[in-house]
């Protein structure tokens, strides 16, 4: 039997346990809220006057930083409290199909959360005529922020049996991946360092990557970027998962 | 079908698991005895790859554990120290996703999970959510999540762990059972339970096997094993003590009780009657009392209790630190 059926029905359970718990259906609700007032309050979507998602796409990154580590926090902290970790861990799947599977079926579930928020897709084009080319790449850039910021999570939960602690250490660690690209602390970066090692620093925060998206261009380098984060993140998990079993 | 070579495992400086090596084949149950904290389950779960040994192989079927975990895992069933599982998950949700895991479709998946709900007695619980279950259910139907591949080697870490009399007694025949056509590994506590179900015993203490053989072979090497515990009438304490004191056979002799006619005493023999096992020392006793005209009311050679040999094996070590302490 090859790897994929067994990932398969590991991703299977996976997005199963997010439903069968009210958590789920709480967490989307608050997302779909959270998007909606973020966009239409704080981001004066109406105000803009213009027939786009820049409002809706602009607040991703900080409504990402709370809610995925949510989805991600119980990953593996939750299989070493029960102990199921064990009885995944002696089936016969490799540690690294198991996390793989794992990420991959919570990144599903973000990205279902991400399908839910249609209907602002279709008041934009009610409403207006907007390019809705830059539409798709802000949703591209979207997924790809929310799997990095969700392996970041998968890391963590790696770390500790405690959800709580997972949690905050996946904000802590995403919020500096966002903060190395702020505008206001690369400004006052910029007032003692060269201009080079601004952007430098700058280029591993996540705003700096998630820009292009939200302006419609698919740059690989981008792409790039966030693929190399989630794969550091899920090859740490891997480590720190053999560190547990090498005891 | 289990093969573990020189096995060890270092937690830091602690030695859990110090050079262990032994082999069960096909037909065999073994039973894995050893106080709280002796190794146990670090070597169970050595065996089964989930922890990784500081030194020594494992090998399952002719897979190195280490080498070729995929085939290995394949081979065999597992039982976790606290039989986990997933809790949210309905116990047939559960066992349908163990048989996914081990490549079970279609009619297959359905007859072995109908099989493993028979055998673990499930029926009645199979739509539950399992953490609205008791405590013994919980625990079967990981027990069963453990057979549903019908695997050729099984490792079951306290399979009788909380449940009740009736149903450690239905386990315990499960594995006599399946281990006529298996090589299972199960550790436990309870003493009865090695002889109800295994064909052979590992002591382990502090990481080191300290006794190997069926448990007769162990229950042989009781302080009190091979002696003969008899109640005579029509004999003195006094007249019985000068005749076993002649008797080269009897290693010494305890009288318990004693009247005017009656005297109860347990003889213990010496080092070839012991090895003999062959009730020599009861034979040779019955003959002198028929010589005497003793009446035996009572003879009854003693098999060894396997607790003793457990104690005497697991606690050497403690106890000469201990008795200075009481005689002060």
């Amino acid at each position: 039997m090859g790897a994929w059926p067994v990932m398969k029905t590991i991703a299977r359970r996976e997005l199963y346990a997010y439903f069968q718990s009210p958590v789920a259906y709480v967490f989307l609700v608050v997302f779909l809220l959270l998007a909606g007032f973020f966009t239409f309050s704080l981001g004066g979507f109406f105000e803009l006057g213009e027939a786009s998602l820049n409002a809706f796409f602009n607040w991703m990154p900080w409504l990402f930083l709370f809610l995925v580590p949510a989805v991600g926090m119980r990953l593996w902290s939750e299989e070493r409290r029960q102990g199921t970790m064990e009885l995944l861990l002696t089936m016969p799947v490799t540690a690294w199909q198991a996390i793989v599977a794992k990420f991959l079926a919570s990144w599903m579930f973000l990205a279902i959360a991400l399908a839910l928020t249609f209907p602002i897709i279709i008041t934009v084009n009610w409403l207006g005529d907007p390019d809705n080319g830059v539409i798709v790449a802000g949703y591209v850039g979207s997924l790809l922020l929310a799997g990095t910021f969700l392996s970041v999570a998968c890391m963590t939960s790696a770390l500790t049996r405690n959800q709580v602690i997972a949690f905050i250490l996946a904000v802590v660690l995403c919020l500096l991946l966002i903060l190395v690209g702020f505008n206001p602390v690369t400004s006052l970066l910029a007032r003692f360092a060269e201009p080079r090692v601004v952007d430098t620093v700058a280029g591993f925060s996540v705003l700096t990557h998630f820009e292009g998206f939200q302006k419609g261009t698919l740059d690989t380098r981008d792409i790039i970027y966030f693929l190399s984060v989630i794969v550091f993140a899920l090859f740490t998990t891997g480590v720190i998962i053999r560190g547990h079993r090498a005891g | 079908m289990i093969r573990v070579e020189n096995l060890a495992k270092s937690f830091g400086a602690k030695r859990a698991v110090d050079g262990v090596s032994f082999e069960v084949g096909k037909g065999e149950v073994l039973g894995f005895l050893g106080p709280n904290g002796a190794g146990k389950s670090t070597t169970m779960r050595m065996i089964t790859g989930f922890i990784l040994p500081t030194a020594g192989r494992v090998s399952v079927c002719g897979f190195d554990v280490q080498d070729n975990p995929l085939e290995a895992k394949r081979k065999i069933g597992y039982l976790p120290e606290a039989a986990p599982s997933y809790h949210e998950m309905s116990v047939r949700s559960f066992l349908r996703f163990a048989a996914d895991m081990r490549g079970l479709r279609g009619e297959a998946r359905r007859r072995s999970i109908a099989r493993v709900v028979e055998a673990c007695s499930l029926g009645s619980v199979l739509n539950q959510s399992i953490d609205t279950l008791s405590k013994g259910f919980k625990h079967r139907t990981c027990l069963a999540q453990s057979l549903v591949h019908d695997p050729e080697v099984l490792i079951l870490d306290e399979p009788t762990d909380g449940l009740d009399p009736n149903q450690k007694h239905e386990v315990r025949s499960l594995i006599k059972r399946m281990g006529e056509n298996k090589a299972i590994i199960f550790s436990t506590h309870i003493l009865e339970e090695v002889e109800a179900a295994c064909t052979r015993a590992i002591i382990i203490d502090r990481g080191r096997i300290v006794a190997n053989g069926t448990p007769d072979e162990l229950k042989a090497r009781s302080e009190n094993a091979g002696a003969v515990d008899l109640t005579l009438s029509g004999a003195t304490a006094d007249a019985v003590k000068e005749k076993l004191t002649g008797m080269p056979i009897v290693h010494g002799f305890d009288i318990l009780a004693a009247d005017r006619s009656r005297v109860v005493l347990r003889a213990f023999p010496d080092k070839v009657a012991a090895q003999a096992r062959t009730g020599m020392l009861a034979g040779a006793i019955a003959e002198l009392a028929a010589r005497q005209n003793w009446r035996i009311e009572q003879l009854h050679t003693e098999e060894g209790k396997l607790d003793e040999v457990f104690r005497s094996l697991t606690l050497s070590d403690t106890l000469p630190r201990e008795q200075p302490r009481r005689a002060a």
